[in-house]
């Protein structure tokens, strides 16, 4: 055994030397350079993307943010004149109605978003906590509660749309005429109740990506930690809060500031449930900034909104992030 | 990589003893009422697109009514006519399809990159492509459409407007998720086995899609559907850069709503005609997308 190991190990250089070595010397430093290259080499496309999608639309974003962009310069958005601070200001002077209603329309959305993103976590690990242990139809569930996150935005907000009618809807009809609960039909599209119409399609749409992710994380709790607290005496309950939820901190760290990021942005549900002027009561920032920049054509208000928007998630994010991963740092410890 | 496998193959022999005690009872009872609830909530909305769009025209006009006073096919033969569905159909999936392909493509290199390769700015690359997420697509819709407009009249490529200039939108909008549960995935395939296949003379691309590609399918497949789902369900930038022969079925399905009849049996049929690929694709694979994101995102 030992005496072929060493016949290879002295052939190899000789194989070199006498073959390969005077093509393979040159050819050297090629190799070597695709080595450190290569990676960037496979990230390029991503890169290019990312740059022309996201990247470079977000400068001239917070540029046009800087300019007086009204309809007339459209066409040619370099000319529009400088406005320096001026759209900024225009968006924070809460006395004033652009301000006042963009305040307004933030704090619809800070309420709309921390309920939203609570029940659907909720609902969501309730779900995937019941569905841990076999029991029969549970395959048939599962694939039944992921059907509100399968189905297009589009088909079925629009759904609720039709349910949400005055006059030939569900909800009036089970409400009003089925249990008597309310005097005269209500209108759920308009007025102040659009917000709990939209809080009950955003949850309904929602929760599913909970369940799916808590689901998925729960796979990665090891089994022996329920066998061990079963042998301590511990009940269901027990290991629910002692060991279930414990378990799925890291997992929730990046869950709920997923759904927030996504509810707080969320353009798709608003626009499809009201169109293009979302009733006050549920005036949500995206759609407000859309309307901002597409009905009064006025595009710098608009980014400078979308930019301060941004600014605000930053914050949000990056002051989570510090508090949720403090947090952990101190629980392992 | 068997790790993962074992994991949702077989979750359902290890849940089963996962706990040796039977649950008591207020925990059944308790599960039982919320199970019930929770899929009567889900349920009723699906209940009422598929019977409304089975009903007559005067029966979503009138009061509604849980069950049909008449059963007809009528809706979804009228569909096709009253906007041109198989039109935006086609549009829909082109657009879908090939932001698809590209996003998983992209994202198997990007993944593979950062999660074989040690190199300089790995870790800006993961942050910034993450961060995107968080940004509100208000924000870049209008200079987007500023940079599509710009970009065609400089090299004559037609982004605006164009299916070509919204796959390359959508894509963007899978990838950084998609790069971010496939780096997970990568991660969880042995770096053995593609060293060894190194050692036997592939090339790393070789060893990209003769080892690590394979090993990683359900997590690609998930990656696939996530992408193929965003894409299928937009409506922001499809409402501001498609015109008539480019519109995909997120704006076209609101042509049965601008008449002065609101057709809902026809809007019902045709949103579950619109739903059915997608929800049938995804529940077909939601199992490698739990596992998927067993091993990538959630790890």
């Amino acid at each position: 055994m030992a005496t072929t190991v060493t016949a290879k190990a002295g052939a190899r250089p000789v194989r070199t030397g006498s073959s390969g070595g005077p093509v393979r010397g040159p050819r050297r430093p090629t190799g070597w350079l695709r080595r450190v290259s290569l990676p960037y080499l496979l990230l390029l496309p991503a890169l290019l993307l990312e740059l022309l999608v996201h990247l470079v639309p977000m400068v001239i974003g917070v540029a046009m943010s800087f300019k007086e962009l009204t309809q007339f310069y459209i066409r040619d958005w370099g000319a529009a004149p400088w406005a320096g601070f001026g759209n900024y200001r225009m968006s924070v002077e809460f006395d004033a109605p652009v301000g006042e209603a963009l305040l307004h329309s933030f704090l619809v959305t800070v309420a709309f978003t921390l309920l939203s993103v609570g029940l659907c976590w909720l609902v969501g690990t309730a779900a995937a906590i019941c569905m841990q242990d076999t029991f029969r139809g549970r395959g048939l569930l599962r694939a039944l509660f992921l059907v509100p996150y399968a189905l297009p935005v589009y088909a079925a907000v629009i759904t609720w749309v039709f349910m949400f009618q005055h006059d030939n809807g569900l909800v009036n009809h089970v409400l009003h005429d089925q249990l008597h609960l309310t005097g005269k039909p209500s209108f759920w599209l308009i007025g102040d109740n659009s917000f709990f119409a939209l809080l009950t399609v955003s949850v309904w749409k929602g929760w599913p990506f909970a369940f799916l992710i808590v689901m998925a994380g729960l796979q990665n709790v090891p089994r022996e930690l329920y066998e061990a607290a079963a042998l301590d005496g511990a009940g269901t309950w027990q290991q629910i809060r002692r060991i279930t939820l414990p378990s799925l901190r890291p997992v929730n760290q990046v869950l709920v500031l997923v759904l927030f990021l996504w509810t707080f942005n969320d353009f798709n549900t608003p626009y499809v449930l009201f169109g293009r002027a979302a009733p006050e009561a549920a005036d949500l920032v995206s759609v407000h900034i859309y309307q901002a920049s597409f009905v009064s054509w006025n595009f710098g208000t608009g980014s400078a909104m979308s930019v301060l928007l941004l600014l605000f998630l930053l914050a949000v994010t990056g002051v989570y992030l510090a508090l949720t991963s403090r947090g952990r740092r101190t629980a392992d410890a | 990589m068997p790790d993962i496998r074992r994991d949702f193959r077989k979750d359902s022999s290890r849940d089963s003893c996962k706990s040796p005690m039977a649950p008591p009872r207020s925990f059944l009872w308790t599960r039982r009422i919320f199970l019930t609830l929770l899929t009567g909530f889900v349920l009723v909305p699906v209940y009422v697109m598929v019977s409304s769009s089975l009903k007559p025209l005067a029966d979503v006009t009138d009061k509604f009514r849980w069950l049909p006073s008449d059963l007809t096919i009528r809706p979804y033969i009228d569909i096709w006519s009253t906007v041109p569905l198989a039109k935006y159909f086609a549009n829909s999936l082109i657009v879908a399809g090939a932001a698809t392909v590209c996003s998983v493509v992209i994202a198997v290199f990007s993944a593979y990159a950062v999660s074989r390769y040690a190199f300089r700015g790995k870790r800006v690359f993961t942050v910034t492509v993450l961060s995107t997420q968080m940004f509100p697509g208000i924000l870049f819709l209008l200079p987007l459409f500023l940079l599509y407009v710009n970009i065609g009249n400089a090299t004559g490529i037609a982004l605006f407007g164009s299916r070509g200039g919204l796959v390359l939108t959508y894509l963007t909008f899978s990838l950084p998720f998609s790069i971010w549960m496939l780096i997970g995935y990568f991660d969880s395939v042995p770096r053995d086995l593609d060293e060894a296949a190194l050692v036997d003379g592939c090339g790393p691309l070789g060893a990209l899609f003769r080892v690590v590609v394979p090993a990683a399918i359900p997590g690609i497949v998930a990656v696939a559907v996530y992408a193929f789902m965003t894409a299928w369900g937009e409506v922001l930038f499809a409402s501001v850069m498609t015109n008539d022969t480019t519109r995909t079925l997120a704006v076209g399905l609101q042509g049965y709503s601008t008449q002065n009849d609101v057709y809902w049996n026809q809007i019902m049929a045709a949103s579950l005609v619109v739903s059915v690929p997608v929800v049938a694709g995804f529940l077909l694979l939601q199992r490698y997308l739990v596992a998927g994101l067993t091993a990538g995102a959630v790890k």
